[in-house]
């Protein structure tokens, strides 16, 4: 069980915004993590460590960059919530252990604090009451998700 | 089975795959960049605890983003690399000569190669023939280690162009347009084949255009299939043999669109997705303060030709500034040869080392608060190239040339017909 505060963000947030190219340079994740979204007041004013992103369709396209997903982590970024995700950010996002949960359809607001449960596939807002159900991961992936990530799981 | 799940037949030792299916495959090629090297390193050492890696001859590393080292944080790295390379008998390391995916399309993949690289832009390769795919470090570390990764084998996606090319239309636009279409998800875990007349006449720098795009849809792989223009592509390049792969005659494809280039008219993308294109008519006359010719897009010999045509005799407006990055130190030379680069720097052009350059933001012409920046490149995405303010519009190298001597975007047809 996932239970935290939500920051919501729009469509097709590319990784780019998520943590800028000229970035990349530093040869640590700690030392790119205070640039994380630098761009976005609503994420820099409100995030804690802990709080779910909730995102709409395509969250993390654009570059490989797996520095993206591991910034997220390094903040303690609990969950990300989406319509849908880019390729490489949803498989990198897993790869580092992070859940990724793709639901069609929600009614999620900024700052709504909801619980994830992962086995079961339900999310609910515990804002409004209000259930909404995904497709709870293929064995296979929840045990990555499980183990922190697929370095992890492959060494167990 | 389709060319695409051939290919990925072949390289999981299977006689048949099916869209859906996870499979491990062997890679040909495992290609990472500056801006992923370092990290896949750290994984590599610290997490997997790895020592070497598996088959050196396998792997490219390529300076390219942050060159030559433009600040103290990407020395460090670059020297990270090249310790790295050294120490693990790494042949191919490519020092500040070009565009990661430049370099592999010149030197390295065959038709019927399967590729990885710990970049998103590696679905080019496509334009030969080959299946390649960007992932992120962690995988590209446990590539390194074991030579092999597990993939999805994808649907595919079937676009038929046909017609003819209008002088002042180029392959860009057309990419520009069928990604307006499927949106910028719209190939999201696919490939994206294509084909028809339209295509053929394509030389391999402009399929490389489109092959290069095919990401901003969220595609997996692209795929042209080879003809004799990649056999002669190879052959200039010292390279020959490679599989013929023949589909199967009921070979799937989840979808087909079809294209004509007829009624196509150049195209421009607009901030801050690639998915918000209209036909250059909207934007004509619109002020931009930087103008940027070159990334792996469209910053080969063809590109810059276009571009030295037209700006033969003219002069850059004094409004803006042009800056012209070969996408490699082959291109570069045959640039100098052919004379481009002399009637590029006559007109008011800056040429920039073969690299990445003012595609993204971490290397040369930043753009400040506000600027607008024209480029050939494949992304417009908020701040990527500077300030979270600067604006980015993408067009073919013919607008960007068009637009250098007015200062203005500008219909390049006004010119050429
Ligand atoms: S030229 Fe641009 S898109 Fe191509 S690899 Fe470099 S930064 Fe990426």
């Amino acid at each position: 069980m996932i239970k935290n505060r939500v920051i919501k963000f729009g469509n097709n947030i590319d990784t780019d915004q998520i943590i800028g190219a000229r970035y990349l340079r530093f040869e640590s994740i700690d030392e790119m993590v205070k640039y994380t979204f630098e761009f976005d007041e609503n994420f820099v004013k409100n995030f804690k460590s802990g709080n779910i992103i909730v995102g709409d369709e395509n969250f993390g396209c654009g570059s490989s960059r797996e520095q993206a997903p591991a910034v997220l982590k390094k903040i303690g970024v609990s969950a990300i919530l989406a319509k849908s995700f880019a390729r490489i950010f949803y498989r990198n996002a897993i790869n580092l252990g992070i859940p990724v949960i793709k639901c069609s359809d929600y009614e999620i607001d900024n700052f709504d604090e909801i619980t994830i449960d992962m086995n079961k596939g339900i999310i609910c807002n515990n804002s409004t009451g209000k259930n909404f159900n995904f497709q709870p991961f293929p064995e296979f992936l929840q045990n990555i998700i499980k183990a922190g990530g697929v370095i992890n799981f492959r060494k167990q | 089975m389709n060319y695409i799940e051939k290919i990925l037949a072949m390289h999981s030792g299977k006689k048949e795959v099916k869209p859906g299916e996870i499979i491990n495959v062997k890679l040909d090629y495992i290609m990472s960049n500056d801006a992923t090297t370092t990290l896949a390193i750290d994984i590599f050492k610290n997490q997997l605890q790895c020592e070497e890696v598996t088959d050196p001859e396998k792997l490219v590393v390529v300076m390219d983003h942050y060159t030559p080292s433009t600040s103290i944080e990407a020395a460090n790295t670059h020297m990270k690399m090249r310790n790295f390379a050294k120490e693990q008998g790494i042949d191919f390391v490519y020092d500040c000569k070009g565009v990661c995916h430049q370099i592999m399309m010149e030197k390295h993949v065959n038709p019927g190669n399967l590729v990885i690289g710990a970049d998103s832009h590696t679905c080019t390769y496509g334009a030969i023939g080959a299946l390649s795919t960007g992932m992120g470090s962690t995988d590209i570390a446990i590539a390194w280690s074991e030579g092999e990764v597990w993939m999805k084998v994808p649907e595919t996606i079937r676009f038929i162009v046909e017609g003819k090319w209008h002088s002042g239309v180029y392959s860009k636009d057309l990419i520009l347009k069928i990604i307006k279409d499927i949106t910028v998800s719209g190939a999201t875990y696919k490939a994206m084949q294509f084909e028809g007349s339209a295509i053929e006449s394509l030389s391999i720098s402009g399929r490389t255009t489109i092959c290069n795009m095919a990401i901003e849809a969220g595609a997996k792989f692209a795929y042209i299939s080879p003809d004799r223009k990649t056999d002669e592509f190879l052959s200039e390049n010292g390279r020959g043999d490679y599989v013929k792969i023949v589909p199967d005659e009921e070979a799937n494809y989840i979808k087909t669109y079809k294209y004509n280039v007829n009624e196509l008219s150049p195209q421009i993308a607009y901030p801050s997705s690639v998915g918000n294109v209209m036909d250059i008519k909207k934007f004509e006359g619109l002020k931009v303060d930087e103008i940027f010719l070159g990334a792996c897009t469209n910053g080969r010999l063809e590109d810059i030709e276009i571009a030295a045509n037209i700006l033969k005799g003219k002069k850059v407006s004094k409004n803006t500034r042009f800056i012209v990055t070969p996408a490699s130190n082959d291109v570069y030379i045959n640039a100098i040869k052919a004379g481009y680069i002399e009637i590029l720097v006559e007109a008011g052009g800056i040429i920039s080392t073969p690299g990445c350059s003012a595609c993204f933001g971490g290397s040369i012409g930043v753009v400040g608060k506000k600027e607008r920046l024209l480029s050939t490149a494949n992304r417009n995405f908020v701040g990527r190239v500077g300030a979270s303010d600067s604006e980015i519009y993408l067009g073919s190298p013919a607008v960007i040339a068009a637009s250098a001597i007015s200062g203005k975007i500008t219909d390049p047809r006004r010119i050429l017909i």
